[in-house]
């Protein structure tokens, strides 16, 4: 390795960066967070004391160099603190999914050997309790919101402002030693450990250096061009990479502002008060946006209706190109400008989307309409495609160079190949360390020469020399008779359409292929509520004629599509039902990030699937379902499947 | 049983008498809707109304609050007599409550509505609110973060700004609780406040009546048809049948009250 220079060895970690930021933007906004109705604010220099004074009361209690801390909760400034003062303790933070169920939790836990937790409030710190039993390691709690827990028993608990007071009264005595365990950290001290959801198996704990993490901040902030004086808006999960890197790692690089809305429920008008530059979103809330606004049309009076679809007719038609900086012809843009006064901006403001100048979409593939929607407004979405093994980056879309079907070209620093059975494989500095006492996983993931198989299936497309992604290697399959099946690929297109939430389809090893359909409520309780029916569950609804109907018009739209394609033409759903229970995170059936969990989704409904395929017209069944709080009940449904019509691929209706 | 002044199981310190009934009768015309009714209500405690419908509860609720004036007994509120009140008064004296059929402002939007329940703290004249200036603007600046503070306590931020008329059910009742706690009570009074819930809705609103409890300290007097829920919240219960009390202690005394169970399950005449 090369020596690196003294100036820019001080850059190394996150808590240098930090030392950094204080220097150069001391008085400027570093977090905000709305409480009390009033956006409260933290200069950089309070961030760094707030962060300082929790250090020290982290060393007081005992925290070794080493150690990992637990931190549960959602996006608040306190908690990302927290994982700023354990850093500079030379302790190792662990994020946790905040609505992760205590067995989760209790693995996640048990893995690390978390000595210490550092809880949101009572729920997490309930959660905690109820499996300490299992955690022999586990010493101290800290938490932030102490109601509910004035008559807890204090003598391993302790609340956050305590210990910043507790540590803040031991300064004196502390201050050597904390500086002289910050003297310890590089570039390759163990900045942060994450949790892969995992969709199959446990989750593993990726081990993540600061190098990883500062270099890839580095890159991708340069990437975009991001700047101190951006805002973004932290709502996501802080167990996901994307979170720390976005709100940690570029936020300290670059020096912006990192917003923390009041609560889950108020995000969205959060996000229009504080009208981020750099957002980041998964494809369903751009989708449940874009759901709402035209839920919301339907009900406009017939004037702004027309307003509303002449005026997008013409952002379709040229606003993408002019996000693109082409020539388009003066009338054009005048009537673009005009469209901005009327209806863009206006609804841009509402979506908070007026001052975002990079945005970004990434997990799951985003429906064309819905991605070509939010960029004829104006808005620069764009995709990348990313893992927590990478610190995220691995490819992104260029400014200029958009589509809804690439996923981009390689991240800077970042080296791509793509291996004989289509997986992709990638090599760069943001390349994760190891699994947490996993070796062997390492291994099977990482090989000697730093590549990591990403799992998905893709090609690189020639002459743009972007990425696209096909499916999971391990869910691509072959049919009965040979052909293709991506079941991924066939998923995407059915929930396209805003009535479907989510799909799943089945064909690997078979003659044909089946699908579950889960309907959007919002989507189609609005349309039920239009047209006068009447439901009393979910369940109802869900086994609506109507809804079958319309959800059967769109399988069979679907059917026509993929038949245009002869690799894929095989895929067509030739019998499919809609689900009675929403899938859930709870019930094991999507991982924390909504992707859906094929096997245990298969074993789950072996009788669902069974009535697909052997032709019968009902079926019945008991399923459980787990309620937010852990405990479990069944609902039972009678389900009807349906035949859907199924195209022959195009090249043999030609012959 | 009375004396006060214990410490509950889960630790919470009860004090001395607050609120005292003595002998109330209320009678409307020739219908005795209470009769000779004595209890008191300990400070810091969870206090429990039941009986079955007709039997006098709520008439028994608006004579604590003010709204009816019992022809006999004596109504005794931190260690004096009170004399006969109008409500706002009795208001001003630090008794809030909610209603069983929700009485909060449709048209008006949810912080508006908890704003109403400051009412009593707010002391400038209509001359200087209009005009805005002064101790009339420090006044709503005090009074709204103290309102915040409910705010984020009943977890009801998203819906700050929405009009109270188009809240579901459940949340109107968490609406109405807010604007009764803006009033920093000494003593709350919930008539049904989980009448029509589900189960969801109504775990929620029992976990903030305690927490309620616990945090502020306020005193709780409750109406309340879920037994499961009185049982559950309540440190001690009073049970009315006809207007009469029947029964009065701790849950667990009250559930092997063979007076109680014949009320509630009705007895053979034979």
């Amino acid at each position: 390795m090369a020596p690196t220079s003294t100036a820019a060895a001080q850059l190394e970690t996150i808590p240098q960066l930090l030392e950094r930021n204080v220097a150069r933007y001391g008085t400027k906004a570093a977090y905000r967070e709305k409480e009390f109705g009033i956006w409260q604010s933290w200069t950089w220099s309070q961030a760094a004391q707030e962060i300082d004074a929790l250090a020290f009361g982290l060393l007081k209690l005992g925290v070794n160099e080493g150690d990992h801390i637990a931190i549960i909760g959602r996006n608040r400034p306190y908690m990302y603190w927290a994982m700023v003062a354990a850093q500079k303790c030379g302790a190792v933070p662990v994020p946790l999914y905040q609505d992760a169920v205590a067995e989760e939790i209790a693995y996640v836990l048990d893995h690390c050997g978390a000595r210490f937790v550092i809880a949101q409030d009572q729920e997490q710190v309930d959660k905690v309790f109820e499996v300490q039993d299992k955690l022999n390691n586990l010493e101290h709690m800290i938490y932030l919101d102490p109601r509910g827990m004035r008559k807890y028993d204090h003598s391993k608990l302790t609340r956050y402002q305590k210990l910043q007071e507790q540590g803040l009264a031991a300064k004196a005595e502390l201050g050597a030693e904390l500086d002289a365990r910050m003297d310890h950290q590089n570039a390759d001290t163990t900045c942060v450990m994450l949790y892969t959801s995992g969709t199959t198996g446990r989750p593993k704990g990726v081990v993540l250096s600061n190098r990883n993490v500062v270099e890839t901040s580095k890159n991708s902030s340069e990437f975009d061009d991001l700047k101190p004086g951006d805002e973004i808006l932290a709502y996501l999960p802080m167990a996901w990479v994307g979170d720390f890197i976005f709100s940690i790692g570029q936020a300290y690089w670059t020096g912006f502002c990192v917003n923390c809305p009041e609560s889950p429920d108020t995000m969205h008008s959060d996000l229009r008060e504080i009208g981020p530059t750099y957002y980041f979103a998964p494809p369903r809330v751009f989708e449940t946006q874009l759901t709402n606004v035209m839920i919301r049309m339907e009900d406009a009076g017939r004037f702004k209706q027309w307003l509303f679809h002449h005026f997008m007719a013409h952002a379709k038609k040229v606003g993408p190109d002019l996000l693109d900086g082409k020539s388009v012809s003066f009338g054009d843009k005048l009537k673009y400008k005009l469209g901005d006064l009327l209806v863009f901006g206006p609804l841009k403001n509402t979506l908070g989307f007026s001052r975002v100048r990079v945005g970004y979409t990434a997990g799951e593939a985003i429906g064309p309409e819905i991605f070509d929607f939010y960029r004829s407004l104006g808005i620069n979405l764009k995709q990348l495609y990313g893992q927590t093994e990478a610190c995220v980056f691995i490819t992104q879309q260029p400014d200029g160079e958009v589509r809804s079907d690439t996923v981009g070209v390689a991240s800077p620093g970042v080296e791509l190949k793509i291996a004989e059975n289509g997986e992709v494989f990638y090599r760069s500095p943001g390349v994760f360390v190891e699994y947490f006492k996993n070796a062997e996983s390492t291994a099977d993931t990482k090989d000697k020469e730093g590549w990591v198989a990403t799992g998905d299936a893709g090609f690189i497309e020639d002459g743009s020399g972007h990425l696209r992604i096909i499916d999971r290697a391990k869910d691509v399959g072959k049919m009965a008779d040979g052909a293709l099946f991506a079941p991924k690929y066939v998923e995407n297109k059915l929930k396209f359409f805003p009535n479907v939430l989510e799909a799943v389809v089945f064909g690997n090893g078979r003659d044909r292929c089946a699908a579950f359909i889960n309907i959007d409520l919002t989507a189609v309780g609005n349309w039920a509520e239009r047209n006068n029916i009447a439901y009393s569950s979910y369940q109802e609804l869900a086994g609506h004629p109507q809804v079958l109907a319309t959800i059967q018009a769109h399988v069979e739209e679907v059917n026509a599509s993929v038949a245009q394609d002869p690799m894929l033409a095989g895929c067509q759903i030739h019998r499919f039902l809609v689900l009675h229970k929403q899938l859930d995170a709870d019930d094991g059936e999507l991982t924390r990030t909504l992707k859906v969990r094929r096997r245990i989704i298969e074993e789950k409904y072996a009788d669902l699937i069974n009535a697909l395929y052997d032709g019968s017209e009902h079926v019945s069944t008991e399923t459980e379902v787990t309620y937010e709080d852990g405990r479990k009940g069944a609902i039972k449904a009678t389900l009807e499947l349906r035949d859907a019509k199924v195209f022959s691929p195009v090249k043999m209706a030609a012959e | 049983m009375s004396g006060g002044n214990y410490k509950t199981e889960d630790g919470r310190q009860i004090g001395g008498t607050l609120m005292e009934m003595k002998n109330i009768t209320l009678r409307f015309g020739g219908v005795v809707a209470i009769s000779d009714i004595s209890f008191d209500i300990h400070e810091g405690e969870i206090r429990a109304i039941i009986g079955p419908n007709g039997a006098g509860k709520s008439s028994m609720l608006n004579v604590i609050s003010g709204f009816y004036h019992p022809q006999d007994g004596e109504v005794w509120f931190r260690g004096e007599r009170r004399p006969t009140m109008k409500p706002y008064q009795v208001a001003k004296q630090g008794i809030a409550r909610t209603f069983q059929n929700i009485a909060l402002f449709n048209g008006m939007s949810v912080l508006d509505n908890v704003m109403t329940g400051r009412l009593t703290h707010m002391e400038s004249g209509l001359f200087s609110q209009a005009i805005w200036r002064g101790k009339a603007e420090r006044e709503e600046v005090e009074n709204r973060e103290a309102v915040e503070k409910i705010i984020d306590f009943l977890e009801i931020q998203a819906i700050r700004k929405t009009p109270v008329g188009r809240l579901p059910y459940g949340l109107k009742k968490r609406v109405e609780l807010a604007r009764a706690l803006a009033a920093e009570p000494k003593l709350l009074l919930l008539d049904e406040p989980m009448a029509g819930m589900n189960v969801e809705e109504k775990e929620d609103m029992s976990r903030f009546i305690l927490d309620v409890n616990d945090e502020f300290g306020t005193t709780i007097a409750l109406i309340e048809h879920d037994m499961g829920v009185v049982m559950d919240l309540s440190d001690r219960v009073v049970v009315m049948d006809y207007g009469k009390k029947i029964g009065d202690g701790t849950p667990d005394e009250v559930r092997n009250n063979q007076e109680v169970i014949d009320a509630y399950l009705g007895v053979s005449h034979d």
